[in-house]
């Protein structure tokens, strides 16, 4: 018996479409949230998360409804977020269908959110989204997409998010984020040490043994990647197969 | 067959209806005493925190139907926070009283483990079980909850470990619950909640 290690494709939606962020090129158009969300829960997806990547104000209406369109697909838990900043968008992401609500850079200019949150819908349904570069033997917190340093260290932030209530962390690291170079186990794995709830590994996954590398030396609990699902480049199925023959424990059956 | 689903403000109410729903079943959300004396079967579906639900169910007076129900057979599943409701009380809420058709209290997870105990996790059965028919000995459940009911308790038939021995499904008389998720659980899950539509027929 043993608490199996998380898949988790991660769908990044503008105006009601999954796209993907190319250098120099701008958005590419990845295909139709509800219809990638069915396919994953078929594939053994273990959870999705769908993120607000415009995280506009005109914007909100367009994401509740892209919720509710993924999650009367699924029969997995959904976290979504992007653009929380207060109780109320909280609420109605959850209410729109998704277990669980990302906070980032609302959270930073007033943690309490993250206490508000969380006394009202539970722990396990608040997840504090944590983007991070690295900065000689530490980490640094960044908000608004990765664009402005907070000057706060990652470890000690993630540890005063779980004490306000967070009960998960989705770490990712800017700097591998889109670079196929694997995640950050270092970054990974200090924030584990750090704090008592889950970790989630995001940025850089590329090969099936970044993943075999992130459960084992990162020490994460699930890792999330995007476009190495969306291109069917590396299958989920082809993925659990793999780690469960390397030893990780994994949801086998669907 | 109706099912009635107790509707006492949070909670995850609609994931368990369309589940239900996707299976066959006639689904009501029960906001008033009369909708549950008129049920077949009762679902207590539960996020949230164990005070809030105490005080959804009396703020709705829906604590003394639902130990009507209880007393009467109807059948009442507990999911996640439902099955804890069943309990005497909870260390997450001290002062406050469950419905009691159990002895226990409810206990938070050590801080030895990670809390709370989010993701996939397999089950370990101790008495034959009606929701677990036709479900691998491996399977997995989804699971997001930072307190659970020690698997000592009577009713349980199939328990979990993370931090302490704790119930993962009960049964008994018409009292059925599952700490874990079946409407998260996958296709494993749907064929929980198939059991219990058809153990209701």
């Amino acid at each position: 018996m043993t608490l199996a290690r998380r898949i988790i494709p991660c769908l990044d939606v503008d105006a009601g479409r999954v796209v993907k962020g190319i250098e120099f090129e701008g958005l590419r158009d990845m295909g139709d949230p509800a219809e990638l969300g069915a396919r994953y829960n078929r594939e053994g997806a273990d959870e999705l998360v769908v993120l607000d990547i415009s995280a506009s104000v005109q914007g909100r209406a367009t994401f509740l409804e892209t919720i509710r369109r993924v999650a009367q697909q699924l029969n997995i838990p959904l976290t979504a977020g992007g653009g929380i900043r207060k109780m109320e968008d909280g609420r109605a992401v959850l209410r729109a269908g998704a277990d669980k609500v990302t906070v980032n850079t609302a959270a930073v200019e007033r943690p309490e959110l993250i206490s508000e949150l969380s006394q009202q819908f539970g722990a396990q349904a608040v997840v504090l989204s944590l983007d991070v570069k690295r900065s000689g033997d530490s980490w640094e917190a960044y908000t608004r997409g990765g664009r402005d340093a907070t000057g706060l260290d990652a470890a000690l932030w993630a540890a005063e998010a779980v004490s306000r209530g967070a009960g998960e962390i989705l770490v990712t690291s800017i700097d591998r984020d889109g670079t196929c170079s694997g995640f950050d186990c270092d970054l990974t794995a200090k924030i584990a040490s750090t704090v008592p709830v889950p970790v989630i590994a995001s940025g850089g996954a590329s090969t099936f043994e970044d993943f075999l590398a992130v459960f084992t030396a990162g020490r994460a609990d699930a890792a999330l990647a995007a476009s190495i699902f969306h291109q069917e480049t590396r299958s989920i199925a082809a993925l659990k197969n793999f780690l469960s023959a390397s030893g990780v424990p994994i949801r086998m059956n669907p | 067959m109706k099912i009635a689903i107790v509707d006492y403000g949070a909670g995850n109410l609609p994931s368990v209806e369309r589940a239900l729903r996707g299976l066959g079943a006639e689904t009501e959300r029960a906001v008033e005493p009369a909708q549950l004396d008129a049920a077949t079967a009762i679902v207590l579906p539960g996020v949230g925190h164990f005070a809030a639900f105490v005080a959804g169910l009396r703020d709705r007076n829906l604590a003394e139907p639902l130990r009507a129900a209880y007393q009467a057979g109807v059948p009442i599943l507990g999911i996640c926070l439902g099955l804890q409701a069943m309990f005497a009380s909870s260390e997450e809420a001290p002062g406050d009283k469950g419905l009691g058709f159990f002895p226990e209290q409810v206990r938070a997870l050590p801080t030895n483990v990670k809390s709370p105990h989010i993701g996939w996790n397999q089950i370990r059965r101790t008495k034959a079980s009606v929701l677990l028919r036709g479900i691998p000995e491996d399977a997995y459940f989804y699971f997001a909850h930072s307190f659970a009911a020690p698997a000592s308790a009577e009713p349980t038939v199939a328990a979990c470990d993370h931090g302490f021995p704790f119930s993962a499904v009960l049964e008994q008389g018409n009292l059925r619950g599952v700490q874990f998720h079946p409407e998260k659980s996958g296709q494993t899950g749907a064929q929980v909640l198939r059991n219990f539509l058809e153990s209701i027929q």
